[in-house]
């Protein structure tokens, strides 16, 4: 294994495992936001029971976010060193963004929204929360200002010695693939919320445990997620899927696994890349959906692979596909599945509804797959590019930095994440076994002043 | 502009080391000081609502620093890739078990916890300590201004230097004794009863120890690197700044003598502050010194990022750390006072 191959290892690795936790984070502050802005009008002090336990859950997912955040911006420096010193004039801007104008943000309120609750008038304490919400999705925004450049860079020059620089601020900020990005992954994230929320809501039920409060978590998350699944399909994930095809074709090419430019292409739906016959195996394919999706026409013309150099075809291919199909696919399980539990809620059947409460618990890992899968499509669809047409991935890595060395640090956060990972569903299992009305504070009724658990 | 950037980034790495600093330092003393189960909760709950704030200037310097000099960001991440490495590990143990030891309510778990709660937390102070003595001392840059250090060689300071040689280890230890004397003063001022009395003890002890490696440090630093003299005979007014550093010592001490808990932790913070300042001024204008030839020492002019970046970037900078202070103060006055039993959460 060589040197640059293992970095792009690491960082995917060490990306990937980070984002389990603030997909969570990112949706359940919006969520968090709503339970304290219940609690506030309706004066049921069950809500602030939920808040509270959300909260516990929010602490430590948020907590692990942080601690695998900061090797994110540092890997930056160590492992892609080249990359950094020609971009860092653009895409340093945001990540230094992210810190001065989240992190100061976020780390402050979610202390006073956890150690503050008695210190805090309620209208405060929502406000905490709030700005805990609005903290974590600035952050979210400059992470992808940051992707969107390397998806589509503009607003640009290049400088005497090679470098780039931001040409201009505004454009930079207000690239529209970012807006667009941000948009589909911030639904995405309220996806996998939802999904928690409402699969604990689910397990309560059919445990016969704590069932009061899962009615409450099962009612807001079948509504949350309903909406943010609806969304993520139409209008964002639509918008992003025809701008990647106007601005990467060959990665739209690869994602549907289109070998041949074909007029009225076909969407597969199911079916192995094999990219030495350039055929799709065991297809099961639609005639003239991908056009129709992608120009609004049944016979416009779409690019195949055949139409772009073999050094520019998406390296690694056949992953490209299926990230892209299970994210769709899952995508589409979702509203199903969101759209039933929602028609049950509203005649009043879904708290008993065995056979739909079961496929909600069981599907809480879906979303974290999707969003997973969709982020593996948007980055290995880039490639073979670090920055699309511009730096390729083979330009960007630390050829200072020996294979041994990129190995050895890989082996250790492998390591440690699995400790970390353990620990982690260990510890978020107690929490919901012992549920939100602990002994230390027993169900208060409506119009009681909030306590806090000591 | 490259003197304002060299000095925001300044500033923001002496502010990550005096607030990180305490928390760093009550981890360290956490093995000494609490004996029971009611003290190490206390020394976590002193710390429990800032903590995550204050490592958030690490992010947001590093950002900055990426940000005004990419070059400098490119070459010495990647150069001593392995100590930042084994930073990252400590500070996720570290992240980790303050959070996890608060939601466990055995034993074991909590001795594992508190056990790595130490062992990071000192790790962390000798490592800061050694990468800034890495600085000064200068590492074998090559044409190509990048470079790569392996964690130790022969333990002199040569051309071809470890990142642990007999001066860099100086600057671990004073950065850990240091780090643990301000997180005793912060104890002082947080902690309650017998707790408080044991960390002034602490303090005093420590306080003996700082002044020794200080004066120690001094005179290797100028052994080290001759010319970090320069800028101060150029502008002797300078020299004011190593006398504030012993002014602030002196300080400690007397004001802990006083029973003025807030003005000896002041002291503190600016003793770390004008050591910093004190390294920075000998580094000016180099950003990362050659072990090897001055003429490929990374310089501010080598490294600044290009001029639109930056002159947007001080609007939004100083846009942004003005609200950062907001928050830190409204954080830090509704946490004032003595640490309370009832004032964690989760358990």
């Amino acid at each position: 294994m060589n040197a640059l191959l293992l970095d792009r290892i690491h960082f995917a690795f060490t990306v990937t495992y980070h984002y389990l936790f603030p997909q969570l984070t990112m949706g359940l502050a919006l969520l968090m936001v709503v339970m304290k802005l219940i609690a506030l009008r309706t004066s049921d002090g069950r809500w602030n029971q939920a808040a509270r336990f959300w909260a516990r859950i929010f602490a430590i997912n948020f907590l692990l976010g942080v601690v695998t955040g900061i090797p994110m911006e540092f890997q930056f420096g160590t492992n892609w060193s080249e990359f950094s010193r020609l971009t860092g004039g653009v895409i340093g801007q945001p990540l230094a963004m992210e810190g001065i104008f989240a992190f100061f943000l976020e780390s402050t309120f979610l202390g006073l929204f956890l150690f503050g609750e008695k210190r805090l008038t309620r209208l405060q304490h929502l406000g905490a929360a709030a700005m805990v919400w609005v903290g974590s999705w600035i952050s979210g925004f400059f992470i992808i200002v940051t992707d969107a450049w390397m998806q589509h860079p503009l607003a640009y020059h290049v400088l005497e010695n090679g470098t780039y620089e931001v040409a201009s601020f505004w454009k930079f900020m207000l690239n529209p693939w970012a807006w667009i990005q941000y948009a589909h992954n911030m639904c995405g994230a309220v996806v996998t919320a939802s999904f928690v929320v409402a699969a604990t809501g689910a397990f309560y039920l059919l445990e016969k445990r704590h069932e009061e409060f899962g009615r409450l978590f099962l009612r807001l998350g079948v509504i949350a997620g309903l909406i943010s699944c609806v969304i993520q399909i139409f209008p964002t994930g639509d918008l992003h899927g025809r701008y990647v095809a106007r601005y990467q074709p060959a990665a739209i090419a690869g994602m549907e696994g289109l070998f041949q430019t074909r007029k009225g292409a076909p969407i597969v739906l199911i079916g192995q890349p094999d990219e030495r016959t350039q055929q799709i195996d065991n297809p099961l394919a639609v005639n003239d959906v991908l056009s129709f999706l992608i120009y609004g026409t049944t016979h416009a013309e779409v690019k195949g692979l055949d139409a772009f150099p073999p050094d520019q075809w998406p390296s690694a291919l056949p992953l490209l596909y299926y990230s892209y199909h299970i994210m769709a696919g899952l995508g589409t399980w979702f509203l199903l599945l969101m759209a039933v539990a929602a028609v049950l809620l509203w005649r009043g059947k879904l708290y008993s509804t065995r056979w739909i409460l079961w496929p909600i618990l069981l599907s809480f890992p879906l979303p974290y797959i999707a969003n997973t899968a969709g982020w593996m499509t948007t980055e290995i669809g880039r490639q073979p590019w670090l920055v699309y047409g511009l730096i390729r991935t083979s330009q960007g890595y630390s050829a200072h930095v020996s294979a041994g060395n990129a190995l050895f640090t890989l082996l250790g956060f492998l390591g440690l994440y699995s400790v970390l990972s353990i620990l982690w569903i260990v510890i978020v299992y107690r929490f919901i076994l012992t549920g939100p009305a602990t002994s230390a504070d027993a169900l208060p009724g409506p119009g009681t002043p909030t306590l806090t658990t000591a | 502009m490259g003197f304002v950037w060299f000095w925001i980034v300044a500033v923001m790495i002496a502010a990550y080391v005096v607030l990180d600093g305490f928390d760093l330092g009550v981890g360290i003393l956490s093995a000494f000081l609490a004996r029971a189960e009611d003290d190490r909760r206390t020394l976590i709950r002193s710390i429990g609502p800032v903590w995550d704030g204050n490592e958030v200037w690490l992010l947001a310097g590093g950002g900055t620093l990426y940000f005004a000099f990419p070059l400098l960001y490119a070459s010495s991440f990647s150069g001593f890739y392995l100590p930042l490495m084994i930073v990252l590990w400590l500070l996720i143990c570290r992240g980790a078990s303050i959070e996890l030891r608060m939601h466990t309510d055995h034993e074991v778990w909590r001795t594992f916890f508190d056990g790595l709660f130490f062992l990071s937390s000192a790790l962390l102070a000798i490592f800061f300590g050694a990468a800034l003595a890495n600085v000064i001392r200068g590492v074998p840059l090559g044409a190509d201004e990048y470079f790569f250090l392996p964690l130790w060689t022969n333990w002199r300071v040569g051309a071809q230097p470890g990142i642990l040689d007999w001066y860099t280890v100086i600057g671990g230890v004073v950065a850990l004794v240091a780090l643990a004397t301000h997180g005793a003063l912060w104890l002082v001022l947080k902690a309650p009863g017998e707790l408080e009395d044991r960390a002034r003890r602490a303090a005093s002890v420590l306080w003996i120890v700082l002044l020794l490696v200080t004066l120690i440090s001094l005179p290797a630093t100028i052994a080290v690197r001759p010319s970090a003299l320069d800028n101060y005979r150029a502008h002797p007014i300078l020299f004011l700044i190593p006398a504030l550093v012993v002014a602030m010592l002196i300080g400690i001490l007397s004001f802990t003598r006083q029973r003025k808990p807030l003005a000896a932790f002041l002291s503190s913070s600016l003793y770390l502050v004008f050591m910093l300042v004190g390294a920075a001024v000998g580094l000016y204008p180099t950003l990362l010194p050659s072990s090897t030839d001055p003429g490929r020492d990374i310089t501010i002019a080598k490294a600044l990022a290009g001029p639109h970046s930056l002159h947007v970037g001080i609007v939004w900078w100083s846009f942004g750390l003005a609200l950062a202070l907001i928050y830190f103060i409204t954080s830090y006055r509704l946490f004032r006072g003595k640490v309370t039993a009832e004032s964690g959460y989760g358990h």
